[in-house]
């Protein structure tokens, strides 16, 4: 680990200040980025602190938005009755990633912006086009059974590893970012990339920007939704694909529906077509199944992650399913 | 036999209060005056030369103390058995990625750290060959495989046999390079002294590191001691020793302080040793009775290019099963990789997922039950040598473990159990690993406070050596285990087996016993214990050498029972069942940890442990604990362990086999046998994971 600076602003103003340079870095759990500095990936020589910063707070205005500070635990998060009633897809998505002690310290601005766990991404001594561009991508040969099938290019196929921010994506979320031009809002679905031929630039975020909060919008029928993610351990590892739905059915129709899904892209992947494919027809398995593979129609698999494409509808028709009966 | 009081009883590990409160220091952790930090360069190249090494950059950064490679590295000394690994920094040659080629020493780690990161080493590369298959051109036929069993062996006709057999099963299993992760990370920390050196140092055994620097430094008897009080774990990484030691000890001479080196957890995946990966072939030939007729397995694993370690894979087919025509083959490639070496169950492991698999595959073609099948070729002696066992109870352990596991309302169709998304299966496998006794010595003082001092270079790897070695020597001395001190882990006290091999506490006991009859005898002869006490020493090689020559082995059964999601593929393991037959079992407490985590590790052997070798870069490319997974709280749910009241007095004076490895010893084939079970798909490739278990769904 080189030797680097540590501030610990007390505002947002002071901490964006800070920030402008591209050798800083924001601190919160640090569950991430202290690997990755450890292993040389980064190599920031200040890192700012966000933890002063007041962002610990989860809170609902009249309109029933929620607005979740960026530095609240991906534990209190989880935890939280409010999330738990209106948005058990978050908590459980929140659950599903990482450990207990990793939750604990783990914050939700941070859980947006961890870097992919591509291994080729994460040793300094291979080529990568995400960490030195233009060096190549030695995961498209290599080890990439668990690497993108949506959204890819062939600059780059790693996946975005949060299962926090694929349940956000389903929800709509909006974040909260301060930059040097001042606050503003950005919907989630527009803060992250495709890699295409730049795959180093993941977010639109300009250079210092913060996350301070993340809204999420008044969505009734998320009371009845989930999470549900596949691994190759019962707990403690990352997604081979994972699923974040919500169902709004009338009788026997599709009123609405939210579909997003983790480990198969470059970003939190809204499976648009799968929702449009949905909304205002039947609920039944057939109609699910329909959905998920015209959603995967665009899947590009390569050598060793095709098994994603039917992972990926089989969870669709599943998760659906379960939500349709009430269960 | 020993009187029995305390063997047996499930004593509380000894040291557990300063383990938990963090009073036992580990090798990483013992602070020396003035000590610095060595961060260890490694090859980002698979073959080829180091031909530039610019460390002025490095030197001139803040804390940087030196830098050394193989331009000034000291020069070491090799005797004929010297492991060619340990030869580090003395030329420029790079024989796998991983490879040390430069130690930073610097005064904190940090400093160390950055500046491996930073150092600038150029290469001329070659091509490497690093892909392993039954088909490579390079294979061949090593003269004896680990440690020393023959290579081939062979009785009656195997193809006249096959040819005329009724049922055969002909398959190819294979299993995927597997890495030992202790959770303590390799560590020493290296003085010297003149020409004396002193090592802390995380391993298995002090005396064979010991032997190790010895002759590496060109010292004389005596002029080196090497320190493991406590160690975190080994799974046979720390059975040898390791580069990191040696580059502590030049490190130390270079800078003249000294010196700590620390292995990442990444670098483990290169520098300890790793098991091979291995193909298997298995062809088995049967009466329509079911009783085998022939069997043959042919084993391939690789080395590397720095020396040979030959896996015995097909060991285990030499003696489980009464076949008259048998057949074992090993092949070997040596290839641009790092060296595999010992890990938990060496052969027999990965063996018994090929042969133990092949059996649930015969048992089905016969239309027998799988225990059925085992009972039926069940061998009177050892069938490949003729030997007879000192002691067998496989048979007892299948029999008890289908009585505990519930085997007996079995459906044997697979694929036919379902409880909503989930398929149901069970399975069951053998095990067993040999029992062997290897020469140590020890040293029992008797005080004249009626205490007693036993001096052992045994090595607690987390086992609950010592411990259960405090109960054999109060048992030895008719004392309570309160009045007997067991010391151990350091090299002052006399050459003694490693911990390794399931051969530990089988070796020590005898050592320790041996000394205590004659402390005892002496007692006696002289009334009253001197002021200073009196000390008998006991040296065990030549009892080992006069051991009868007989088939010496622990045996065991395990049941497991699998549900698998058929929409994710994801095997889950509600519960396993072992049932052990090993000699006599000192601690019941520490014995049953052992035996569950043999158990735990067998789930990760089949469900999730897999070295990923990339080609493009020769280096197993999931190098931490996030990528390469081993099980966690989540995988691992009912594990009943339980052995049998086994008395075997033709091993050693306590009556051990030796429980390290057996646990983990046809969990995978239990497992994979269940996956067959519940899908009706077999499984010959490990581990099992979604992905794959998915697309044979389909």
């Amino acid at each position: 680990m080189r030797q680097f600076g540590y501030e610990r602003p007390e505002y947002a103003a002071d901490a964006v200040a800070l920030a402008e340079r591209p050798e800083v870095r924001y601190l919160a759990g640090g569950t991430n980025l202290v690997d990755l500095m450890k292993l040389g990936v980064e190599t920031p020589d200040l890192l700012v602190d966000v933890s002063a910063l007041p962002y610990e707070f989860v809170q609902e205005d009249l309109d029933g938005l929620v607005r979740i500070g960026a530095g609240v635990r991906n534990s209190d998060l989880a935890a939280h009755a409010l999330i738990r009633s209106r948005y058990p897809v978050l908590a459980q998505a929140v659950l599903a990633g990482a450990s207990g002690q990793l939750r604990n310290m783990a914050t939700v601005g941070g859980n947006l912006l961890q870097r992919t766990r591509c291994v080729y991404f994460q040793d300094v001594s291979k080529p990568c086009n995400k960490r030195m561009p233009g060096s190549g991508c030695p995961a498209r040969k290599g080890d990439h059974h668990n690497l993108a099938i949506l959204g890819a290019s062939d600059q780059c196929i790693a996946t975005n590893p949060s299962d926090m921010a694929v349940a956000l994506t389903a929800l709509d979320a909006v974040v909260h970012v301060q930059d040097h031009a001042g606050p503003h809002e950005v919907p989630l679905a527009e803060l992250y990339r495709l890699p295409g031929s730049d795959p180093q630039r993941e977010t639109t975020l300009a250079p210092g920007a913060l996350i301070t909060a993340v809204d999420l919008p008044t969505l009734p029928f998320a009371r009845r939704s989930r999470y549900r993610k596949a691994r190759e351990r019962a707990s403690y590892s990352f997604a081979i694909g994972s699923v974040a739905a919500a169902l709004d059915v009338e009788g026997d129709v599709v009123r609405d529906v939210r579909l997003a899904f983790g480990a198969v892209a470059p970003v939190p992947w809204r499976a648009r077509t799968a929702e449009a494919a949905l909304v205002g027809g039947p609920v039944n398995e057939e109609a699910f199944r329909a959905a998920a593979e015209a959603e995967l129609a665009a899947a590009e698999p390569l050598r060793d992650n095709a098994y994603k494409v039917p992972l990926i509808t089989n969870l669709v028709v599943r998760t659906l399913a379960e939500l349709a009966a009430g269960s | 036999m020993t009187a029995t009081t305390a063997i047996g009883a499930g004593l509380n590990r000894i040291e557990a209060a300063a383990k938990v409160t963090g009073a036992a220091r580990y090798a990483g952790e013992i602070p020396l005056d003035g000590h610095a930090y060595g961060s260890v360069v490694q090859s980002t190249i698979a073959r080829g030369q180091v031909t530039m090494i610019d460390a002025d950059a490095v030197l001139a950064r803040p804390g940087v103390l030196a830098v050394l490679t193989h331009d000034n590295a000291p020069r070491l000394h090799r005797a004929d058995d010297t492991d060619a690994e340990l030869l580090v920094l003395q030329d420029d040659r790079v024989r796998y990625r991983g490879q040390a080629v430069a130690l930073v020493i610097a005064e904190t780690l940090e400093q160390a750290r950055a500046g491996a990161e930073l150092l600038d080493v150029t290469y001329q590369p070659e091509d490497h060959d690093v892909v392993f298959a039954a088909d490579h051109p390079r294979l061949y036929a090593p003269e004896h495989v680990n440690p020393n069993y023959p290579t081939d062996t062979s009785v009656g006709d195997v193809d006249a046999a096959l040819a005329s057999a009724a049922i055969v099963v002909d398959a190819t299993y294979s299993t995927p390079a597997e890495h030992n992760n202790p959770m303590e990370p390799h560590a020493a920390i290296a003085q010297w002294d003149g020409d004396r050196l002193t090592v802390y140092d995380s391993n298995q055994g002090a005396t064979s590191v010991r032997q190790a620097l010895t002759t590496l430094f060109g010292l004389a008897d005596g002029a080196v001691r090497v320190l493991s009080e406590h160690v975190g774990g080994g799974f046979g990484a720390k059975g040898s020793t390791r580069p990191h030691a040696v580059l502590a000890a030049m490190g130390a001479r270079f800078t003249e302080r000294p010196i700590r080196v620390t292995l990442t957890r990444q670098q483990m995946f290169a520098m300890v040793g790793y098991r091979t990966p291995t193909i298997q072939h298995m062809r088995l030939g049967a009466d329509a009775d079911a009783t085998l007729v022939a069997l043959e397995h042919t084993a391939y694993s690789q080395t590397s290019q720095v020396l040979e370690f030959a896996e015995q894979t097909a060991l285990i087919s030499r003696l489980m099963y009464a076949a008259p025509n048998l057949r074992t083959r090993h092949r070997v490639v040596a290839l641009d990789v790092p060296t595999p070496r010992w890990m938990r169950a060496p052969g027999e492991a990965p063996g018994s997922f090929a042969l133990e698999s092949a059996m649930d595959e015969l048992a089905t073609a016969c239309g027998v039950d799988p225990i059925e099948l085992r009972v039926r070729n069940e061998p009177s002696v050892e069938p490949d040598s003729g030997l007879p066992f000192s002691s067998r109870n496989l048979i007892a352990c299948l029999h008890e473990g289908a009585e505990r596991f519930g085997w007996a309302s079995r459906d044997p169709r697979p694929g036919v159990r379902r409880d909503g998304r989930w398929l149901i299966g069970t399975g069951v496998a053998s095990s067993t690993y040999p029992a062997r006794s290897a020469p140590s010595t020890a040293a029992a003082t008797a005080l004249a406070d009626g205490s007693f001092v036993v001096e052992i270079t045994a090595s607690d790897i987390g086992t609950g050596a010592r411990t259960a070695l405090t109960q054999i020597a109060a048992d030895e001395l008719r004392a309570p285990t309160e009045r007997v001190e067991v010391r151990i882990g350091d090299s002052d006290f006399g050459q003694a087996m490693i911990a390794g091999g399931s051969m530990g506490t089988a070796s020590w006991s005898w050592a320790i016993a041996k000394a205590c009859r004659e402390l005892l005898h002496t007692l006696h002869e002289i009334g009253t214990v001197p002021p200073e006490g009196v000390t008998a020493h006991a040296d065990t090689a030549e009892d080992i050498k006069a051991q009868a020559q007989l088939s010496r082995h622990a045996f065991g059964a395990q049941f497991a029972e699998v549900r698998v999601d058929v929409d994710t593929g994801e095997v889950r393991v509600p519960r396993l069942c072992g049932v052990f037959a090993a000699g006599r079992i000192i601690n019941a407490k520490t014995g049953r940890s052992q035996l569950i985590g043999g158990m735990t590790m067998g789930i990760g052997m089949a469900l999730l442990e897999e070295g990923v070798m990339d080609p493009q870069f020769g280096d197993y490319v999931n190098h931490d604990l996030a990528s390469y997974h081993v099980p966690v709280n989540g995988d691992v749910h009912d594990i009943d362990v339980s052995w049998i009241d086994e008395h075997d007095d033709r091993l050693n004076p306590v009556g051990v086999k030796g429980i390290g490895e057996i646990g983990i010893v046809g969990t995978a084939a239990a497992l994979a046998n269940a996956v067959w079970h519940a899908t009706g798909h077999r499984h010959r490739h490990l581990p099992i994971r979604p992905d794959r278990v998915l697309t044979s769904l389909a």
